[in-house]
């Protein structure tokens, strides 16, 4: 059976579960399903039956419960959790161990929620596929010899394959929305300072943003309700309130005005998730909205600035796996020597490339060609956004040009990898929030996601906009 | 040709990065083919366009003034020690950086 939040504070309040039972069960599917599915690097069993006795007690006690009391949640494997092994996918930090917990899991425990344990993803999340793992790749577990997306593959395929109730992921260029999409489940990036970064790994800073994966579209309101709002220890946390989801996602949609840009609507999208977005669309259209064509220009330039962009990030961010404080260190008699074996042991492919991309256009007599460039056309790309948001309420999108593809199909060619983020990437540049919702699945198999963007800090209207196209069966268009 | 395997070699040189023969001709070829496509964006005239470094704007957020300077408790040192590859509390020990 499909647990929701609901689901466990009903089987809770009524006693026909208690949170240890329900722990205990969700750690017997995952020793059912995991080596197939290779989704969870790491289980935290003593830590999720502490905190599953303390709801037990106080559902004894008959205390109120919190909004998240025992719902098995996981945490994708580049956010640090105090005592559970924390590796972002990569040999350099196989064996690393943070002291603290990220701001977004204090508060997923604060509310209630158990830590099953941490999913693989792609390297320090670079990747479309989470084929970059240095732990091997997860299957999509709607078809297991696909891919389940990138780089939060792991946070999308255990929710999906009900190995947990929810999940947290991260997206820098689209890997929340385009795994949640390719594994048939509803997620969600807020907007850019919505949630506290404090304790996320960070692979490029202006872009990186934590969100929730779900079977449905209010449990990943809870989530991101949960974990929104100013955090002192992230100077980029906005200070701007945060409404009440579970009250916002329920009103009506009617008369609400939803951008199509015919851009997104190019060479390149699978004719099959064409056809489902098409129908979603009339379904948007049956509920009241009402579609308008409008013009994002500058969306043909969005991968090329995301790829200079985020690069730069890294290669930068990624400068502090020096073999001194944490993680690998590969000797040499020399300090420089011992810096660079450990970082050419340490990477993989896919990080080793971005690293030396990255440098490059931050490198004397590059910078402006490359990197200010780059921030300009960022600018542009915000631009096209903000002009939009002046004509309609939400921007209606596929998350993927393509359906979930073959493991090792797409390996051999980063560039045409990277190709295929263009819907979600101007987005993250933008720093708007958005939402991959199902919609439908192709030959009834592989998952399709509408992606629906709003202005910054209107996450309630995608929200609602997204519950009420589940709740007209969206899923099964 | 945009990179030269030159420029590969100095540019892992700067990210203290070893690579391999093979990695460096890969990446070369790789991004080579990267930066192809992204000169793309020269179509664009942004002669007057101001570049954006960050999303928020300074109203958006609490530290558009600084915060206090305040002293709270930490006392990880222990724990963040044990995480190194060669700790030496309270330090970490690195090989040898000054020659006599």
């Amino acid at each position: 059976m499909t647990w929701t939040i609901d689901g466990v504070r009903e089987g809770l309040a009524a006693k026909k579960i208690s949170a240890r039972e329900l722990t205990a069960d969700f750690y017997k599917r995952i020793e059912t399903r995991n080596a197939e599915l290779n989704a969870y690097l790491a289980l935290s069993p003593e830590r999720a039956y502490a905190q599953a006795d303390k709801i037990d007690a106080l559902v004894a006690s008959g205390k109120p419960l919190p909004p998240l009391a025992g719902v098995p949640v996981a945490i994708k494997d580049v956010l640090s959790t105090r005592g559970i092994t924390t590796t972002c996918g990569s040999r350099i930090l196989e064996h690393y161990v943070p002291p603290y917990d990220a701001t977004a899991v204090t508060r997923l425990e604060g509310s209630g929620a158990v830590i099953l344990g941490k999913t693989n993803c792609d390297e320090f999340a670079m990747g479309s596929s989470n084929e970059n793992s240095a732990f091997g790749p997860v299957k999509n577990p709607q078809a297991t010899d696909r891919v389940p997306g990138g780089s939060s593959g792991g946070s999308a395929a255990v929710v999906a394959a009900g190995l947990a109730v929810a999940s947290l992921g991260t997206d820098t260029g689209g890997s929340i929305r385009q795994p949640g999409a390719l594994c048939g489940i509803p997620a969600m990036m807020g907007s850019y300072g919505r949630v506290s970064r404090y304790g996320l790994i960070a692979f490029a800073s202006s872009l990186d943003r934590i969100g929730p994966f779900a079977n449905n579209v209010k449990d990943v309101a809870a989530i991101l309700q949960t974990i929104a709002g100013r955090d002192p220890n992230d100077s980029t946390s906005t200070t701007a309130p945060v409404p009440t989801y579970a009250d916002e996602i329920s009103k009506p949609v009617k008369g609400m005005r939803i951008g199509i840009p015919r851009d997104y609507f190019a060479e390149g999208l699978d004719s099959g998730v064409r056809d489902k977005i098409e129908k979603g669309i009339e379904l948007l259209k049956k509920l009241g909205c009402e579609p308008v064509d409008i013009r994002m220009p500058h969306t043909d330039y969005a991968i090329a600035t995301y790829y200079i962009i985020a690069t730069a990030e890294a290669s930068s961010n990624l400068a502090r796996y020096d073999g001194v404080r944490y993680g690998l260190r590969v000797d040499d008699p020399t300090l420089l020597g011992m810096y660079r074996k450990t970082r050419g042991a340490g990477f993989g492919p896919e990080v080793k490339r971005r690293i030396v991309l990255g440098t490059y256009v931050l490198s004397a007599g590059y910078y402006d060609a490359y990197y200010l460039k780059g921030q300009k056309v960022r600018a542009l790309i915000a631009q096209d956004f903000r002009e939009a948001f002046t004509k309609v309420d939400a921007i209606v999108t596929p998350t993927s040009p393509v359906p979930a593809f073959k493991l090792g199909e797409r390996t051999s060619d980063p560039l045409q990898m990277y190709l295929a983020d263009i819907y979600t990437v101007t987005g993250s540049l933008a720093g708007v929030p958005g939402i991959s919702v199902p919609c439908g699945k192709i030959c009834g198999e592989l998952p399709v996601g509408l992606q629906l963007f709003g202005p910054a800090f209107g996450e309630s209207r995608i929200l609602q906009l997204a519950h009420a196209f589940e709740q007209a069966g969206g899923a099964s268009i | 040709m945009k990179i030269s395997r030159d420029d590969v070699v100095r540019v892992a040189e700067l990210a203290y990065l070893d690579l391999s023969e093979s990695e460096l001709e890969t990446y070369r070829a790789q991004i080579d083919e990267i930066l192809e496509y992204i000169s793309k964006l020269n179509e664009l005239d942004t002669a007057n366009v101001e570049p954006m470094a960050q999303v928020l704007t300074d109203d958006q957020t609490a530290d558009a003034t600084l915060r206090e300077d305040i002293v709270v408790p930490c006392g990880i040192a222990a724990e963040v020690l044990k995480q190194a590859p060669d700790p030496e509390p309270p330090f970490f020990r690195v090989p040898k950086v000054i020659e006599r």
